[in-house]
């Protein structure tokens, strides 16, 4: 019994092994994050989980059941992500790309929609204010009419967060949450990731490179090379195993 | 400047955000209603073919402009739904039968040229329904039992419930009935959640995808929208032409169709209406232009010319198209006098991640 567990993942792109036999588990309502040099296979991890690459080996299990069809069934079995290079729908409001967000929840269809009849009017409210409840708790409000292509970078990492939340998950994937922003962003970010694990009760799989931001929200820490784990524990154990250090500084003589 | 101050959620799912958009729609319904008896029968003619081209462009702006799928080939749904109109009509079918039918039959065409277009993205989605289009006009040129060939298919004038719309003035109103129809239908397609994937799809695929949405089943259905609505399009043409025949749905009238979706304003629903009577007034600027131009100049082909030269000119430097253009305009006087330049400035993008796949 798992709530989220990879087992013995591995993906080939023709002779490069770039993720190799990978296996670790995540508990319900932790926060874990997998660390590693450039180029460790971190984010083709998420990639995988989302089912954006197909796996040469291994499987992923959510709640007991493998992960597996097409990327938007992941995202309807609950399992929601942000991206490193932040992938918003640019010419849409902030409000709308949370719209987009609650998806998975949709309950009207395409006819009910073209004649839009009260029972579209009633889900719609019905999202809106499952969107405000994300507005609310990130702060956005301000935002919240603006279109997303005039926002700033820090604004914008936080709008994709508001994204994965109103799709209302049970996991989050968070690809690099801090990569861009500034120490007082990075802040509120770790703030937000705090929020998101004690107020709402969402588990969170996490990459990232600020340890800083690492030993401060995560349970467990997995340190990833050149796609092989070589360390999993706390912050602090991994932070001072010596194959972590030999992998970030390189070997001493 | 005008103020909303919003105390409901239900104010932004309205189809009318406020009481200036009523009285300005209103006005302007009123205008279209009084014209059979405003202006001559030839500008009531060009009306016709104005509101006909409206329904297409919307069909194409929600392909083009609202999913991000390109296609080359809108003419040859022109083509699927006047066709079938003519046969079905020659066998007796009543019209609203046999409209029916041309939605349903051009949206089921839709469907099949959309297969690909979940493989195939840009330029070469454009190449696939270019081939397309060259297909169904060799189809309708070749198929002479049916189609009729090069000599083409007549059709009467449209009988609805038993009542004939021979007149300019009752067709005129049919036409002006079903564009307001297709309107409302798309624009809440729009506020709702498929309108919403759509957009999705065309800023980020990805995205898109790992929000739960369904890429192939979305972009099938954009495409049989598109279609249907192109499909009635070329039902109306038929019965306005009375004539068709393989000549009207080349590749020519394709690019014109496009053209109305990229002078019009792209991903806006005002823009394909605004396109549609671009279109159709052009020729008639250009041949008044004519008679005023000195004789060295080559008559032949000009039109073509201008035609290119407008659609270079709108994507340099108006990419948002003549709705883009008003929005500005107004803008500018709701703003008076603090508008800036930089309002409208495209913002850069930052890194995306569309290497994935």
């Amino acid at each position: 019994m798992s709530f989220f567990a990879i087992e013995d993942l591995g993906v080939r792109f023709g002779g490069v092994v770039a993720v190799d036999g990978v296996s670790f588990s995540v508990k319900q309502g932790e926060v874990y994050t997998i660390i590693g040099p450039n180029g460790a296979g971190k984010t083709t991890i998420f990639n995988l989980i989302g089912l954006i690459y197909r796996p040469t080996s291994g499987r992923i299990l959510f709640e007991d059941r493998e992960v597996t069809g097409a990327p938007h069934h992941v995202a309807q079995r609950g399992i929601a992500r942000t991206f490193q290079n932040i992938e918003l729908f640019e010419h849409a409001t902030v409000l709308q790309n949370l719209l987009i967000g609650r998806h998975r929840h949709r309950t009207t269809n395409l006819l009910e929609e073209l004649f839009f009849l009260p029972s579209v009017t009633r889900a719609e409210i019905a999202q809106r204010e499952a969107v405000e409840r994300v507005i609310d708790f990130l702060d956005l409000a301000h935002y919240r009419d603006s279109l997303v292509a005039g926002l700033p970078y820090g604004i914008r990492k936080v709008i994709e967060l508001g994204r994965a939340l109103a799709t209302e998950p049970k996991l989050m994937l968070l690809d690099e949450p801090s990569s861009g922003l500034n120490p007082d962003e990075t802040d509120d970010m770790a703030f937000w990731i705090e929020d998101i694990q004690k107020e709402l009760g969402i588990t969170v799989l996490m990459v990232e490179h600020d340890m800083n931001l690492v030993s401060r929200v995560s349970d467990r820490v997995l340190a990833l090379n050149e796609g092989r784990i070589i360390a999993e524990g706390t912050p602090d154990e991994v932070q001072s195993h010596p194959a972590v250090i030999e992998a970030y500084l390189g070997g001493g003589e | 400047m005008r103020f909303i101050f919003k105390t409901d959620y239900a104010q932004d799912i309205r189809l009318f955000q406020h009481s200036g958009q009523v009285f300005w729609y209103g006005l302007l319904l009123l205008l279209l209603l009084a014209a059979p008896y405003l202006v001559s029968g030839y500008v009531l003619s060009q009306l016709h073919f104005t509101c006909i081209y409206s329904i297409v462009g919307l069909g194409l702006m929600l392909l083009v402009g609202y999913t991000g799928q390109i296609s080359l080939g809108h003419a040859a749904f022109l083509a699927t739904g006047a066709y079938t109109e003519a046969l079905l009509q020659s066998a007796g079918v009543p019209f609203f039968i046999s409209l029916t039918c041309a939605a349903l039959f051009s949206a089921a065409v839709g469907i099949i040229v959309g297969l690909p277009a979940l493989r195939l993205k840009g330029i070469y989605l454009a190449i696939a329904t270019f081939a397309f289009n060259v297909i169904v006009e060799e189809i309708i040129t070749r198929w002479d039992s049916v189609t009729g060939g090069n000599s083409g298919k007549l059709l009467k004038a449209i009988e609805l419930f038993g009542y004939r719309l021979g007149s300019q003035e009752s067709f005129y109103y049919f036409c002006l009935a079903l564009t307001v129809l297709c309107c409302l239908a798309l624009i809440n397609l729009l506020r709702s959640p498929t309108g919403r994937a759509f957009v999705a799809i065309r800023d980020s695929e990805v995205s898109a995808s790992c929000m739960g949405i369904n890429l192939a089943y979305y972009k099938t259905i954009s495409f049989a929208i598109s279609a249907a609505l192109t499909g009635i399009g070329g039902a109306l043409y038929a019965h306005k032409v009375g004539f068709i025949s393989p000549e009207q749905f080349t590749l020519i009238q394709s690019i014109e169709l496009v053209t109305i979706v990229i002078i019009g304003g792209v991903g806006s629903l005002h823009g394909a209406v605004l396109g549609a009577a671009f279109i159709i007034m052009l020729p008639q600027a250009i041949s008044i232009a004519k008679g005023w131009l000195p004789d060295t100049i080559p008559q032949a082909g000009l039109q073509s010319v201008v035609f290119g030269l407008i659609l270079v000119g709108f994507i340099i430097f108006e990419p948002f198209g003549l709705y883009g253009r008003w929005l500005k305009i107004r803008t500018y006087f709701d703003v008076f006098p603090f508008y800036r330049r930089g309002t409208f400035r495209r913002q850069r993008s930052y890194l995306r991640s569309e290497r994935l796949r």
